[in-house]
Order: C-alpha cells, then sequence, then structure tokens
C-alpha cells in the first residue's frame, strides 16, 4: 500500500520552506503534494519517493511528521471514472476523509489519492479493486 | 450635592468611636478564631490564646499573616469555627492547584454582609426606585449573590440576570427601564459596542448609574465608560476571603473607595518585609475581617497593590479610601473579571499527552474584551498525521481549561520547537492589553 508523508506546518511565511530545505539535502523527490488548512496550522501532504527516510530526516530534526498507508487509485482519464470510484466507496459506507488527485508522467495516468479511517482501509481496498480500479504499490507509484 | 447615607451614624463616627468598635469586633474575631483548627495553632505561636491578649488594636501586628495557600492547606474545614448546620452558604474561588478556597457564611454573617453591601449601594446614590440589573455572574462566585441580596435590602428592583448574553441584556434594559447596572468594566465597554452596532440610541434607556468591579482599571478606562455611555461609573473592591464584594466602595464623591472599617481593619504593607507602611504609601493590601463568624480570617494578605488616602473625603464619610488597586504582588491574571493563576493552565495543559512541554499563554482584548490564547506544542511521537485528531484535541485542551477557570481560550497548536525557550523561570505570560 502506497505510503503518505504527512507533515504538521504553522501557517506562517517560512515553513514550508523549512521542511522542503530539510528534503531537498536529502535528495528526495517529491512526486505529488497538498496541503490541507486548518486556520493555524496546515498538514502538509506528500507522496515521496524515499518515505521511510524522508520520515526520519524530518522526524530527527523534531518535525511532528507521520507515515500514513493511503489509497493510491489508479483512475484512468476518463469522464464518469472518478464518479465510479466514488460510488463504489459510497454504496459500502466509506467515508473519505481527505483526497487530492495528480497526473503522473509520462504515461499521462490519473491517481486519486484517498485518506480513509484506517479500520476501513483494508475494506476500502476491496471495493475499489472490485470496482474495477488498480491501486498502485509504493514503487509503481515512485517509480513511474 | 446631596449624600444619601445608608447608616449615617457609622459612616460618620469619629474616629476613636471607630476604633472602639474595631477594638471590640477584632477581640470576638480572635474569639471566633481561636476555635477554628487553623488558627488556634497559629495564635498560640504568636502567644495569643484567648480575646483578652489583644489589649489594644496595635496587638493586631502580633497576628501572623494569612495567605491563599493557608486556605488551601486547610481545605475544606481547617477554617471553619462552628458547626456545619449553622453555615447557610458557602462560595469558593477556583484554586490554583486544583483545589479550591471555599468560604463559609452563618445566618449571621451574611446578614451582616448584605448591610455592607445595602451601605455601598445607597453610598453611590441609588435608591429603592432604581431597577437594578445585576450582571455579575451568578454562583460560587461571590460578585453575582452578593449585590444581589444587597440590592434586595436597600429595596431595589431586582433584575438578576446574571454575566452573558449581550443582545438579550440590552432587550431587559430597555423592557424593564433599567437604571443601575452592576458589571465588570470590559464588558460595559462591550455592550457599548453592541448598542452601536445594533443602532441603538442611548436616550431609549435609563442607565444613571454603573458600579464596576471584578477587575483592576484605570481612571482613563472610568471616564471613557461615563462619556461613551452617559453614565456615572463607581469603583467597587472585594475579594471572597472577605466575604466577597462590599469591602471597599465609592461614594457619590467618586474618588477612590471607602473602606467600611467598622468591618474590616485594613492595612498597608511593604510586600518584602511584612512591614506597615506609612500612611499614604503604596504597599499591598492586608485586610481583617471583623463580620464573619463562620470563616474568620485574620490579616489576610490579598496581593494587591494600593494606598490609603489620608485626606478626609468631602461626603462627610470617616472610613478612609483605598486607591485603585495598582498592581499585584504575584502572577494573578484578571481576564474578564475572572481571577487566573498561569499554574491553573499549565497544570490542565501538562495533562494532556498530545502536548509537549513548552507553552505561552496570551491575553489580549479583542474589541473591549479579554482574550486568553493558549498557545501549545505538539509532541511529535504522538503526531497521527490525522487533522480530526488534532481537531479533538484542540477541543480537550479548550474544555480542560474552561473547566479549571471558567474561560473559554483560544488553543493554537505549534510546531515542536517553535514557541520561545527561557532559561529558568519561563516568561510564559504575554499580556498585550493596553495599560493605560
Amino acid at each position: 500500500m502506497a505510503k503518505q508523508l504527512t507533515v504538521f506546518v504553522e501557517n506562517r511565511a517560512g515553513r514550508l520552506k523549512a521542511v522542503s530545505a530539510n528534503l531537498q539535502a536529502c535528495g528526495i523527490d517529491i512526486r505529488a503534494f497538498m496541503v490541507q488548512d486548518k486556520g493555524d496550522y496546515g498538514l502538509l501532504k506528500l507522496i515521496v519517493d524515499k518515505p521511510e527516510e524522508a520520515h526520519l530526516a524530518l522526524a530527527d530534526l523534531g518535525c511532528a511528521c507521520a507515515l500514513k498507508d493511503i489509497l493510491a487509485i489508479s483512475v484512468p482519464d476518463q469522464p464518469g471514472n472518478f464518479h465510479r470510484l466514488t460510488s463504489a466507496l459510497a454504496e459500502h459506507n466509506i467515508n473519505v476523509m481527505d483526497a487530492y488527485g495528480f497526473v503522473l508522467q509520462p504515461h499521462n495516468t490519473g491517481v486519486c489519492c484517498m485518506e480513509v479511517d484506517q479500520p476501513q482501509l483494508m475494506k476500502a481496498e476491496e471495493i475499489v479493486k472490485a470496482a474495477g480500479f488498480q491501486i498502485l504499490r509504493d514503487e509503481e507509484l515512485y517509480d513511474m | 450635592m446631596e449624600v444619601p447615607f445608608w447608616n449615617k451614624e457609622i459612616e460618620t463616627l469619629d474616629r476613636s468611636s471607630l476604633e472602639k468598635i474595631q477594638l471590640e469586633r477584632l477581640r470576638e474575631a480572635i474569639g471566633w478564631s481561636l476555635k477554628t483548627p487553623f488558627y488556634s495553632k497559629k495564635l498560640a505561636q504568636a502567644g495569643i490564646g484567648s480575646p483578652d491578649d489583644i489589649k489594644g488594636l496595635e496587638d493586631l501586628r502580633r497576628v501572623p499573616f494569612t495567605v491563599k495557600d493557608d486556605l488551601r492547606r486547610s481545605f475544606p474545614k481547617g477554617h471553619l469555627s462552628v458547626e456545619m448546620t449553622d453555615v447557610v452558604r458557602v462560595h469558593s474561588s477556583s484554586g490554583t492547584t486544583g483545589i479550591p478556597t471555599v468560604i463559609y457564611y452563618s445566618r449571621e454573617d451574611l446578614e451582616r454582609w448584605t448591610d455592607l453591601l445595602a451601605r455601598c449601594i445607597v453610598a453611590t446614590g441609588a435608591a429603592p426606585r432604581d431597577i437594578f440589573q445585576n450582571m455579575m455572574t451568578y454562583g460560587l462566585f461571590t460578585g453575582g449573590l452578593g449585590l444581589h441580596y444587597g440590592a434586595e435590602r436597600v429595596g431595589m428592583t431586582v433584575i438578576p440576570i446574571s454575566g452573558g448574553n449581550t443582545k438579550r441584556q440590552i432587550q431587559v434594559m430597555k423592557d424593564f427601564q433599567t437604571t443601575v447596572l452592576h458589571i465588570t468594566p470590559s464588558y460595559l465597554l462591550h455592550i457599548h459596542s453592541q448598542l452601536q452596532a445594533d443602532g441603538i440610541d442611548r436616550a431609549s434607556l435609563s442607565l444613571d448609574r454603573a458600579l464596576i468591579g471584578a477587575e483592576p482599571h484605570s481612571e482613563n478606562t472610568r471616564r471613557k465608560i461615563e462619556e461613551l455611555l452617559q453614565i456615572q461609573a463607581f469603583n467597587s473592591y472585594g475579594l471572597s476571603e472577605l466575604n466577597g464584594p462590599g469591602v471597599a466602595f465609592e461614594c457619590v464623591c467618586r474618588q477612590d473607595m471607602h473602606v467600611w472599617e467598622d468591618a474590616y481593619i485594613v492595612e498597608i504593607i511593604d510586600p518584602e518585609t511584612g512591614e506597615n507602611v506609612e500612611d499614604g504609601q503604596e504597599g499591598e493590601v492586608v485586610l481583617t475581617n471583623l463580620i464573619r463568624q463562620a470563616a474568620p480570617i485574620l490579616r489576610y494578605r490579598t496581593r494587591d497593590l494600593a494606598f490609603l488616602h489620608t485626606e478626609p473625603c468631602a461626603c462627610g464619610r470617616t472610613h478612609r479610601r483605598l486607591s485603585r488597586i495598582r498592581g499585584r504582588t504575584d502572577d494573578m491574571l484578571i481576564i474578564g473579571g475572572v481571577n487566573v493563576f498561569p499554574s491553573q493552565i499549565e497544570e490542565k495543559i501538562m495533562k494532556i499527552p498530545e502536548v509537549a512541554t513548552n507553552y505561552q499563554i496570551h491575553v489580549d482584548k479583542k474589541g473591549a474584551l479579554d482574550r486568553l490564547i493558549i498557545k501549545v506544542e505538539i509532541y511529535p511521537k504522538l503526531f497521527l498525521g490525522e487533522a480530526s485528531k488534532l481537531d479533538a484535541l484542540r477541543q480537550h485542551i479548550k474544555e480542560e481549561v474552561r473547566s479549571s477557570i471558567v474561560i473559554n481560550p483560544v488553543v493554537e497548536l505549534h510546531e515542536p520547537g517553535s514557541l520561545p525557550v527561557f532559561e529558568g523561570k519561563a516568561k510564559r505570560v504575554v499580556d498585550t492589553r493596553p495599560q493605560e
């Protein structure tokens, strides 16, 4: 299952830079990121090529960060596909806590990352597969 | 200027007669105190075993000081001089370490306190014809109930609305044509902002007087209140250890507060040496309660800094006047009229595992109202990367703090290591409220 690195960042100038500087120093490649805004702070969510290494590098510096299993779903870039995915999850009463999408080059593959409640994660994976989608593993996600 | 009195004889008594009453009542208070576990020991150590050991008022100086910690250590009944069946009321203030300080009143104690409060109210010129809206919090806090009974004693029409719900407060002011408010100065300023925001004409209200207390304020704040609201504002002083409000109150002259010296002996001491300072000098206010049997208290160190006026007041009262409170000798904060020690907040937030060891307490003003902001660092090892857990943490901190100090704080979550670190005694309190 894919790993997402979540970093707690205060909502003020320069904080993202502090994180990116450390990732750069460790030669970490960022595949995708998004920020969940929570007012006085935000959660920076990263998909990187070496999640364990990135996690250790930031944790060593005292950052509040965590590695988390998420669903990285390959969603072919055609109308209606996202709806098929959300319908399958809704049918089984799976709540998506947070989600973001990006396109992986050079294959032009749409990727949808979803955070669901940890206890529901395995079930959600089965549902998504049964609906005909491919779940991307770490190496597929990073090496594409 | 007409000077109204509740008990003119007592209020204008010459000094020597006043001191005679003080001495008689002090002996009585020593007698009550000797019945409490706490004072019987403390007074014995000072060589006082009977009221007869007090020959003159100067003998009071032989009595050791009482501090807030003493009250906490003797919680719950170390200060009680009567049977619980003779206690008809309890008041309490929140404790700095989770242990509250508690005060007991017998029926006679309440009677004497209520009479003093009636005296305070009448001294401001308020009268039975007035409509009294009591906007101080009711409950264990002495401010609400104390003035409530005093106002009833005077014969005013009392509206026991308590604090909060500004729109309703204003509606009630209109509905009943309220003439006298009992309120904290900051809340009164907030009421003014609300009146303006709602476009309510001052002329539609009948306000004459505001009795303001529970938080220190400057003369400038009083003038601002009087100007903005076209109202006379009267300063008051009291603390639950000494019954509550009514220790000292301003008369119609509004030139600082008369301490009711037939009920309290006031001393001003040097907080460092404990020696009494010369008349007119600023120092720590020390008070002895002469009128409370159930929970007597002698030479209580209030931690409030003030001075006594030496010249008489134009109103003719002989009871000396206490200045505004000019500061504190400890780190107590007054936030929205509530006394808060930083240690109360620390105790609550340090119990929460997801909070790291560094934190800061900020106090500022949002409009006219005080705002408490607690900044905590999150503890990296317990960070799971979930926004919902952080929301829950923020809520948990809010609830813990509110349960302890009855104030709703704003809680800010910060990155580990981002708050300033202090060597030695941490300076964790940042108070940016304007000091006039």
